[in-house]
């Protein structure tokens, strides 16, 4: 992690306005929690505004801190916290690759090369404005490694050609259903089960005692039937 | 109570203290980086870690309360250890997280002799490093021209991202980032513009922000340390003055609960170095024109020779700064010759004269913490007397001061007050009872008003304080000991200057049939008032004294001895031993930390050394027989209780008030010659201007 800080002057904008559903939205989160509790509201509210725009800017945490009666300060700390708040412009779509142990095991590596190649390099936004990419930890979809989030949507068991050929077609304007690239079912064996076929499992013939080898002797019980 | 066993001393103590508390009352010391009596508990330094018996790992003694804790299986009382072997490694290895990233630059840091940080790793952390790796570094953060800060020492404490926003009001300071990352910054790197900002170097326990007009100027263990007060403002806050040699090198607050808690304003910290610049060190006499330094006694010659002309054509006025035995001893020297046109109140103010309550604060300060409305009229206590605004804004978060109110001009007084209006032509509807907010203050059970002294320095100002006694007559403030919830005096005079209070206390105020303030300076103007003396009052533009021959006796080369045809060098605050009385009638004593710059002499020294040249010579001869004569003629100086029927509604004059806005405060920075004489003060007021135009942008 580095120090996350607002983005340079040159790249704010001057102003920022919520759209109208934004707008709306926000209004649904203001009314959850009573008016002197207002700034309850700024995590979801942040994230509106990064839906909107795709990143925070100066006037953007500006106008939240206004529309919550917060210092600004006080949201900037939110902003700066959390690093899922992208603090520069992003490109329209963000690629979140996870680098952590089981998809680096599983080509991580390689599907980064691919990044660096069609894209540049880690957090640069592509010269068509299509994508940013970044590498982030664990993402929790360790069982279908590697994978990468785009945007908001987890796309899995991805390997350097699929990756090239989702990229291909996003930057074409197509749009890429996520999940599994892989033929399985969510995280289930690719193809067919590889474990838990035996019939017996569920017939109940596999069913009965059975008896550890190193568990201890069994001894008489005690008269007062008690172990205290 | 509960019972409590604290290193097997068995205590007593509230429920709802906190362990650490707890066991400083058992004797036992606690070490603490972010815990702090006056603000909120945050817990995330962890230094003060304890055992708790039955507790499955240390805790943080501040974030538990007594309360909490079990009872043994018995009900035996709860057991505490805070020196067991668990507890000195839990210090150890804290200390060890925290010098992770702390820089080993303690020989050029300020902080060095006086930091938490260090004393708390010499007396609790392990004697040698383990760590190998590299230190974090945090850019530079700018705070302003008062705070130095070296972030890449600070510890995340947040003592000051606390400071800011509960007790000065100023939610300007954040921690941004987390984990290693994080830092205390404000937004867009903005100054703190808080008056009680100076409060932040003593507060970090670390040499992340330290004072900038004292960096690299000395060691604590080089200084002199003198208890004072301040006069910078009329709270009379308790000070240590820090000196080395013949130089003040800074000014720290000492704990005063009933006035300043442990805070002081910015312009009490920071004045200092305009103690050494503009010193007037020799007298001076006007000679075509032009000042040539004198002798003493040539001066008071020629000082001597201008009082004793006849008596109705020579005045004084004692300024802000003056000191109680100086305005006693001129006040003596005036009365031997006769001479009547005298007054303390150089701005003009108007409360003076009746008894003390009409012009003090008298609920006293602490008082203020038990009202539950307050009417705030012509005053600015942000600017006038800061320290007392952070009082004002405790009682109002701690929800007991529900309502506050203000007639005069609205400013941002970081907490929320009810706009009545701007000018006192509004105090006639409160008086007559119709405006709604006289049913606040009827119905609060300790109503309370502050009157600006300085709103009554105005044509109508007699009028407005009887408006404001009117108020508080009819609206309850004023309870005698005999009434139901008595005895309780919300009537409150703020006097944003330190010598007001001891010069009303003294009568310094025109004779019979004597000239005040006003009436001196037309007089002035007119050629009737030939001769005025000026103690340490720079109140007064030189131009409205006319031709008149101007004596000034003062520390400080401004507005008074750039006009004066004679000066007579008076010692500053720091100089001499001088009462000053604080607007809440405290009779407090500032200390000589340093001697008078070359020939300036005490100020009672001056009008003693007068009176013997023109033949009066006043009876004492030592500045411990002036303070018993001061007793013997004053009994405010005597420990006289209050008058016990105290009338607010006689204060004044009865009459029509207009409908000019009251003027707002003066810039907080330069209320005075030493703050205008001083660079660090200047520079405040210059930045506050730049702020100000670039928020207009």
């Amino acid at each position: 992690m580095s120090v996350r800080r607002l983005a340079p002057a040159a790249q704010q904008p001057a102003s920022f306005t919520f759209a109208d559903d934004s707008r709306a939205k926000a209004q649904w989160w203001l009314t959850k929690y009573p008016e002197a509790r207002r700034a309850s509201a700024v995590i979801p509210i942040l994230w509106l505004v990064q839906k909107q725009e795709g990143w925070l800017s100066k006037p953007a945490i500006e106008a939240v801190a206004e529309m919550l009666g917060m210092p600004q300060i006080r949201v900037l700390e939110i902003a700066t916290f959390y690093t899922m708040f992208n603090l520069e412009p992003v490109g329209k779509y963000l690629l979140q690759l996870c680098g952590t142990t089981p998809c680096m095991l599983r080509g991580a590596e390689d599907l980064k090369t691919i990044c660096k190649h069609m894209i540049g390099p880690k957090g640069a936004t592509s010269a068509d404005g299509n994508f940013t990419w970044i590498e982030v930890e664990c993402l929790g979809a360790c069982v279908n490694a590697p994978m990468i989030q785009i945007n908001d949507y987890f796309y899995e068991d991805l390997s350097p050609e699929i990756l090239e050929d989702i990229l291909k077609r996003l930057a074409a304007g197509e749009t890429v259903p996520p999940g599994n690239f892989v033929r399985r079912d969510t995280s289930a064996p690719e193809g067919h089960a590889l474990t838990l076929i035996d019939e017996r499992l569920y017939d109940g013939s596999r069913g009965g005692p059975i008896t550890l080898p190193n568990a201890p002797e069994k001894l008489p019980a005690n008269a007062d039937g008690g172990n205290g | 109570m509960v019972r409590l066993i604290v290193d097997s001393v068995e205590i007593d103590v509230p429920g709802e203290m906190n362990l650490l508390q707890a066991c400083e009352i058992a004797g036992a010391e606690i070490p603490r980086f972010c815990y702090h009596e006056r603000l909120s508990v945050a817990g995330n330094c962890r230094m003060c870690l304890v055992e708790v018996k039955g507790a499955p790992k240390p805790v943080a003694s501040c974030a538990q309360q007594v309360r909490d804790q079990r009872p043994g299986p018995n009900g035996e009382p709860p057991v505490i250890l805070t020196t067991s072997a668990l507890v000195r490694k839990a210090r150890a290895g804290v200390m060890e997280f925290l010098l992770a990233n702390h820089p080993l630059d303690c020989p050029i840091c300020d902080q060095g002799g006086e930091c938490d940080l260090q004393d708390q790793a010499m007396a609790f952390g392990r004697a040698r490093t383990r760590f190998d790796e590299t230190k974090r570094a945090v850019e530079e953060k700018h705070f302003g021209p008062l705070i130095k800060t070296e972030m890449t020492r600070c510890i995340q404490c947040t003592r000051c991202v606390r400071f800011a926003t509960e007790v000065a009001g100023v939610p300007e300071l954040g921690a941004t980032g987390r984990g290693e990352d994080m830092e205390i910054t404000t937004w867009l790197d903005q100054v703190v513009t808080s008056e009680l900002s100076g409060n932040l170097i003593d507060l970090c326990p670390v040499g992340a922000l330290t004072s900038r007009p004292y960096a690299f100027n000395a060691r604590p263990w080089e200084l002199r340390k003198t208890e004072s007060v301040d006069v910078m403002d009329g709270l009379g806050s308790a000070i240590r003055v820090d000196a080395r040699g013949q130089a003040v090198l800074r000014i720290l607050p000492r704990i005063n609960e009933a006035v300043n808690e442990e805070w002081i304003s910015d312009k009490a910290r920071f004045i200092w170095d305009g103690l050494a610049r503009q010193r007037l060190d020799r007298p001076m006499l006007r000679e075509n024109g032009r000042l040539r330094p004198a002798e003493w006694a040539e001066a008071l010659a020629l000082a001597a020779q201008r009082l004793s002309a006849p008596a109705g054509s020579v005045a004084a006025i004692a300024g802000d700064l003056a000191n109680v035995e100086g305005m006693k001893a001129l006040l003596d020297l005036l009365n031997s010759l006769g001479i009547q046109n005298r007054d303390c109140r150089s701005a003009g103010e108007r409360p003076g004269a009746g008894p003390r309550e009409g012009y003090l604060f008298n609920s006293r300060l602490a008082g203020v913490e038990a009202m539950d409305a307050l009417l705030l009229i012509g005053t600015d206590p942000r600017r006038e007397a800061a320290v007392l605004n952070a009082r004002i804004r405790k009682a109002w978060l701690s929800g007991q001061l529900a309502r506050i109110a203000q007639v005069g001009v609205a400013t941002d007084l970081t907490y929320p007050v009810e706009d009545l209006g701007t000018g006192p032509d509004i105090l006639e509807a409160l008086a007559a009872g119709t405006h709604p907010f006289f049913g606040v203050l009827d119905k609060a059970r300790r109503p309370g008003l502050i009157l600006g002294a300085a709103a009554t320095a105005r044509p109508d100002g007699a009028r407005i304080l009887r408006l404001a006694g009117t108020i508080a007559a009819r609206a309850g403030l004023v309870l005698h000991a005999n009434v139901e919830d008595g005895p309780w005096n919300g009537f409150n005079v703020l006097h944003a200057n330190a010598a007001r209070v001891g010069g009303l206390d003294l009568g310094f105020l025109p004779g019979a049939g004597g000239r005040d303030r006003e009436s001196i300076v037309t007089g002035a103007q007119q050629g009737s008032v030939e001769t005025v003396l000026l103690l340490h009052c720079d109140e007064i533009d030189g131009k409205d004294l006319g031709t008149a021959f101007v004596i000034y006796v003062g520390s400080h080369g401004d507005a008074g001895a750039s006009r004066a045809d004679l000066i007579l060098p008076a010692a500053a605050f720091t100089e001499q031993n001088g009462l000053f009385v604080n607007t809440e009638g405290r009779i407090q004593e500032a200390r000589r930390a340093v001697f008078p710059k070359g020939e300036a002499r005490e100020d009672w020294a001056i009008f003693r050394a007068l009176s013997a040249q023109m033949g009066k010579v006043l009876p004492y001869d030592s500045q411990g027989q002036l303070r018993k004569q001061l007793a013997l003629d004053h009994k405010a100086f005597a420990g006289a209780m209050g008058d016990p029927a105290f009338n607010p509604e006689a204060l004044g004059e009865l009459g029509p008030v207009d409908a000019i806005p009251f003027a707002p405060a003066p810039n907080f920075w330069l209320t005075n010659p030493v703050a205008r004489a001083s660079r660090t003060m200047v520079e405040c007021a210059a930045g506050a201007r730049r702020s100000v135009s670039q928020a207009a942008e």
